[in-house]
């Protein structure tokens, strides 16, 4: 029980000491915190639209989050997600409205194994080169981050847009991913939809594979330990190669939430910097796979929230409070811990 | 098409364009070196070019704008620094919030301030400078490469020959050791930061002027090319000098191209595909500073 | 007159670990003052906190009869103390120059002044006899070198009191004696020597005044002229009865291990082993002895088939060594390489082991049988606590060694390497892997030992290879040699039996 109260001590700490700053920021431009914190708070919480509107943008964060914290279970590092939802999102886009005539208990499907793919392939080149070459995964996958962009811009702008648009033909309708107020009624309006299903599996899958596993177990040697890995003959390369193809293909499916699931079609900067987000993700909930839904629900609310208050201050506040939290809760782990050393010793 | 390359205009452009990487890739030598990895350079560059534009806007003067720029780029490192030598939070994570920071200020004070979320108003730029002795002299004429060539001379020296860079090379390398002969770690580190975050203020600085005004976004990955380049010219100042005027002869040969066969998106690639190809080792190993990237503690105070 | 005086300090670290228990220490000005005690005794940290890298948490210090707060080794340095550490403190990509001066530079117009610290160093390894060429990098020097620039850089902050940490722990019986000369110089120079270590006949040939440390505690102070080995003994292990198993002889051999002509090449493509060839057979121990660093971790990589040999032939029961073969394997270095610190005592026991089909159930690890097996395993080899839920950090060296043991015996392989499976460890928990080891061999099992510990390898082992640069050129019949004939080859000053 302790335990738990410790680490949520940390970023709790955090939440508050960023709202707080952001309370000055928003004083400091002449507007009153309490009234913005205020419509940030009804706006996203106070409603089942904006509630939606939410869980919507947290669903890609829970993919991202995933695919972090899976590849840090095997001691990498990969700030890669975001290039690799880029890829996975256009291949799962070109198949869905590619492959118009299926229906859509094989098209579904086969567009989430398409982002899958994708997303594997991205991560398996940083992974491939860790493991052939040695090369640090760390500046890879940000160099295909840069790539993946450059790579979407010109399959969109130079063989599969629209003319004068940056996205492509609409995908098939069997493909789409419904939304919950077409199937349930709840969260009318808001763009909330089965992909959020996806992202519930995948995490369950995520808990399975890692703690259940012997493949699992040789990850979180890896991750812990290398030089014990190399020593119980753990096929190391192949783990690494593995763990960066998993993680990218966790990440490439993150894609389908925006395109099956809400504008039905590949647009760039669709995904709006979701991978790195993921990595605040995956660090505040410490790695484990529940916790990421929460966390990112909670990054949910301030993406949202931004949109929310957006007349009143500029949207960005909500970045800088992302930013702040992050700072914060890397600082005040260590924090908590000298305090709890401290506390143990006198006690 | 060839003959283009051989020109005076062509060996400017190469050397306007390495301006941005080599200041932020000096910084990262010196933040290195010292054991901490500073992935959020490229915030500090965009921090560094917007505070740059707002100092220069308000005053009209160049200078105060660089003191401005200088100034950003000082206290995001000292972000960083606290986060990471103080705190010992990790170094990767901390650089990635603080380029999400900078994104996030920039645009917010650039709508309250010049009321657009993409520009802002025009500035001066280093056209104004007229150094005595040197404008008559090509190249050196322009004063921030002068600046970098004195500043890579400078850091030659101090990383091979002065006291602080044995220290800052000891302290990258073995912490411990350092610190078992009464050398404050965790003081070297600070200063090893701060340099980084004053060498990538300045290049934001150059970004501003360049462009006479603060655009979103403007830094466009420069920070992470600096970041490369440094470590393809293993750690060294010499050798982060060299990559980068070989990721900026790149880019211009790319502008050369631009409007031919060659799709512009490939040729963006271009320095990121590089750089993955020269970090697999094509072109040398290149090893990081033993203790790069670790916090340092000593468990027992 | 006292040099040292240490009163009542105590220490406790972070996990309620009490390290020092209200120590009292006096060192007279000009001795060799041994400080003996088993591992985890408090000898470390003691000395650590003269050097002011830790603070005490009680207690008081006085140097040459003045009260001292030592807060930082700067503080001990101004003070004229210094310390070489068990794991050196130094920088392996810059010169032995540079590391002599680093923290106490001397300058010339803002620059390094080279010429003038040149200068001083060469005038201290004149006087002090002690040679090594300063342009080298240290990454290039043997570690018997690497202790002199250690010392060198004490004597170049003009150190008066200096603290050596287990100096001999990686040192041949040669390197050893020319250090043991060099404390003599030193000694006679005035400078007043604490000597950590547990190894009881150096301190009785060195040393002029012993501390016994035992569990944080002083338990005995004398002059070293009254003591004898015996009775230093009996004060550091206390009145612990060790059991010792025998070595049965086996009668039925068969070929286990045969290593024939086999080159390995190090992580820089040097080859470390260089056509080297043994064989050992169904109950015997074959030790190998070595300075480190001349190939038997190479070779130990090889023959467990973490690292392929470029050359050569492995065969284990007649069959070419593979990947699968899944030999038991105690490694070196066990917080590097045997164990995973965040892993459980459970998880831990079945690393390297997770897909046998002991554990199995579907395509999932079966946590009940992973259970029974570890608190088996718990009990059978005494891991202390009884608790196999815990994270093995939380357990003493000696108690994580035993895991790694009753782990890799346990695996069934009819080969057994163990390298340096006691370092580190206490007696008790020392005695514990010899006659676990003991046990195995005479069930049968082929056992190859690599140890720096040449009491160890004469007592254990049937045989005795020597390792050198690479090669192994001559193997003794234990009974048939002794520590100083090992040395002898183990430095490369004999190469041939003849």
């Amino acid at each position: 029980m302790n335990k738990v109260i410790y680490s949520i001590l940390g970023p709790l700490a955090a939440i508050i000491i960023a709202l707080f700053i952001g309370a000055i920021i928003i004083s400091l431009i002449g507007k009153d915190p309490v009234e913005v914190y205020g419509v940030l708070f009804y706006g996203t919480l106070g409603n089942s639209y904006g509630i939606g509107q939410v869980l919507f943008k947290a669903t890609p964060l829970i993919f991202t989050g995933l695919s972090v914290a899976f590849a840090f279970k095997a001691g990498l590092f990969n700030i890669g997600a975001e290039g690799q939802m880029i890829i996975g999102g256009f291949a799962a886009a070109w198949t869905g409205f590619t492959f118009v005539t299926l229906p859509w208990i094989i098209l579904i499907p086969l567009t989430i194994i398409a982002a899958f793919v994708g997303g594997a392939l991205w991560g398996f080149i940083a992974g491939y080169l860790k493991a052939k070459y040695g090369s640090h995964e760390v500046i890879n996958t940000i160099m295909l981050n840069f790539i993946a962009a450059a790579l979407a811009s010109y399959l969109v702008n130079e063989i599969y847009g629209i003319p004068a648009t940056i996205h492509t033909p609409e995908v098939s309708g069997s493909s789409f991913l419904l939304r919950f107020d077409a199937i349930t009624g709840l969260f009318p309006g808001s763009p909330f939809n089965t992909s959020f299903l996806a992202a519930i599996l995948c995490t369950i899958i995520f808990y399975f594979i890692i703690n259940r596993t012997p493949f699992g177990y040789q990850i979180r040697t890896l991750g812990l330990n290398k030089n014990a890995a190399e020593y119980a003959r753990m096929k190391i390369k192949k783990l690494v190669v593995l763990s960066m193809l998993i993680s990218g293909g966790i990440a490439g499916i993150g894609s389908i939430n925006f395109i099956f699931g809400y504008k039905h079609y590949y647009e760039l900067g669709f995904s709006e910097g979701a991978g790195y987000i993921g990595i605040a993700v995956a660090l505040i909930a410490r790695n484990n796979p529940f916790a990421i839904i929460i966390t990112a629900f909670f990054f949910g609310i301030l993406e949202y929230g931004g949109l929310t208050i957006n007349t009143m201050v500029p949207k960005e506040l909500v970045t800088i409070l992302q930013a702040l939290l992050i700072i914060l809760v890397i600082t005040f782990v260590r924090i908590i811990d000298v305090l709890k050393i401290k506390f143990l010793k006198s006690a | 098409m060839i003959e283009n390359i051989f020109t005076y205009a062509f060996l400017l452009q190469t050397l306007r364009i390495s301006v941005p990487y080599f200041l932020p890739s000096l910084g990262a030598a010196y933040s290195e070196k010292g054991g901490v990895v500073n992935i959020g350079l490229e915030g500090i560059l965009l921090t560094g070019a917007f505070f740059t534009t707002l100092g220069t806007y308000y005053t009209q003067n160049i200078w105060i704008g660089i003191l401005c720029g200088l100034t950003a780029g000082f206290l995001i490192a000292l972000i960083h620094g606290i986060a990471t030598i103080t705190f010992k939070a990790d170094q990767i994570v901390s650089g990635i919030a603080l380029n999400l920071f900078a994104l996030g200020l920039t645009k917010f004070l650039c709508r309250i301030i010049f009321n657009s979320s993409s520009n802002s108003a025009r500035i001066p730029g280093l056209e104004t400078v007229n150094i005595p002795l040197l404008s008559s002299i090509p190249i050196l004429n322009n004063i921030f490469i002068t600046f970098c060539i004195i500043l890579l001379i400078l850091s030659q020296i101090i990383f091979y020959r002065s006291k602080f860079g044995l220290r800052l090379r000891a302290v990258g390398e073995n912490p411990a050791a350092a610190d078992s002969l009464g050398i404050n770690v965790l003081r070297i580190r600070y200063a090893g930061v701060l340099i980084s975050g004053l060498l990538a203020g300045l290049g934001g600085a150059w970004l501003a002027f360049d462009q006479h005004s603060f655009t979103d976004g403007m830094s466009a990955g420069r920070g992470f090319i600096a970041l490369a380049a440094m470590i393809v010219g293993k750690w060294k100042p010499m050798g982060a000098a060299a990559a980068c005027l070989v990721f900026g002869f790149a880019e211009s040969i790319s502008i050369q191209f631009q409007g031919t066969a060659i799709p512009t998106q490939f040729i963006q690639m271009l320095p990121y595909i590089l750089t993955i190809i020269i970090l697999a080792g094509f072109i040398g190993k290149s090893t990081p500073p033993a203790a790069d990237g670790i916090p340092y503690e000593n468990t027992n105070k | 007159m006292l040099a040292v005086e240490m009163i009542a300090i105590t220490k406790t670290f972070a996990e309620k670990v009490i390290a020092n228990n209200s120590i009292s220490l006096s060192v007279k000005k000009g001795e060799v003052h041994a400080i003996v005690g088993e591992n985890g005794a408090g000898k470390s940290t003691l000395m650590n906190i003269l050097y002011g890298m830790y603070p005490p948490d009680k207690g008081k210090i006085q140097i040459n009869g003045n009260e001292e707060i030592i807060n930082s080794p700067a503080r001990a340095i101004q003070l004229k103390i210094g310390m070489v550490h068990q794991h050196f403190m130094l920088v392996p990509p810059l010169t032995v120059l540079e590391n002599i001066i680093l923290g106490s530079e001397p300058e010339k117009n803002l620059l390094l002044d080279f010429k003038k610290a040149k200068e001083r160093v060469s005038q201290i390894t004149s006087s002090f006899k002690i040679d090594v060429n300063l342009e080298t990098k240290i990454e290039n020097l043997p570690v018997g070198l690497q202790q002199r620039v250690e010392i060198l850089k004490l004597l170049y902050r003009n150190a008066e009191i200096l603290i050596l940490d287990e100096p001999t722990a990686v040192l041949t019986p040669q390197e050893t004696n020319e250090l043991f000369n060099t404390i003599d110089f030193l000694k006679s120079e005035g400078k007043t020597i604490i000597l950590i270590t547990h190894k009881l006949n150096e301190v009785k040939a060195i040393s002029d005044t012993i501390t016994v440390l035992r569990h944080g505690k002083v338990v005995g102070v004398t002059g070293t002229e009254n003591a004898t080995i015996e009775s230093i003994a009996r004060l550091m292990v206390g009145e612990d009865k060790i059991y010792e198993e025998k070595k049965a002889n086996i009668r039925e051999k068969k070929l286990i291990l045969e290593v024939k002509n086999v080159t390995v090449l190090n992580e820089n493509s040097v080859e470390a082993v260089k056509d080297v060839s043994f064989e050992i057979n169904s109950g015997e121990i074959l030790g190998i002895a070595g300075v480190e660093g001349n190939g038997q971790h190479e070779l130990v990589e090889a023959i467990s088939s973490i690292r392929k040999p470029a050359k050569g032939k492995i065969t284990l029961n007649n069959a070419e060594l593979k990947e699968e073969h899944n030999i038991a394997h105690i490694p070196a270095d066990r917080h590097r390489n045997g164990i995973v610190m965040d892993f459980s005592v459970a998880e831990n026991l079945i690393l390297g082991r997770e897909k046998e089909n002991l554990f199995k159930k579907d395509i999932t690890i079966d946590e009940s049988k992973v259970k029974t097996f570890a608190e088996k395993l718990v009990h059978e080899y005494d891991i202390r606590p009884v608790d196999i839920d815990i994270k093995i950090k939380s357990l003493s060296g000696g108690n994580q060694q035993k895991a790694v043991v009753a782990r890799e015996i346990t695996k069934n392989s009819d080969l057994i390497i163990a390298s340096h499976p006691t370092r580190g460890l206490d007696i008790k928990a020392a005695s514990f892997v010899h006659n676990a080891l003991i046990k195995e061999s005479d069930k049968g099992k082929a056992v190859l030992l690599v140890s720096s510990d040449l009491a160890e390898l004469l007592k254990l082992s049937d045989r005795i290879a020597v390792i050198y640069n690479g090669q192994i050129n001559v193997i003794f019949d234990a009974d048939k040699t002794n520590e100083y004939e090992l040395g002898l080859y183990m430095t490369g000053s004999k190469v041939k039996n003849e």
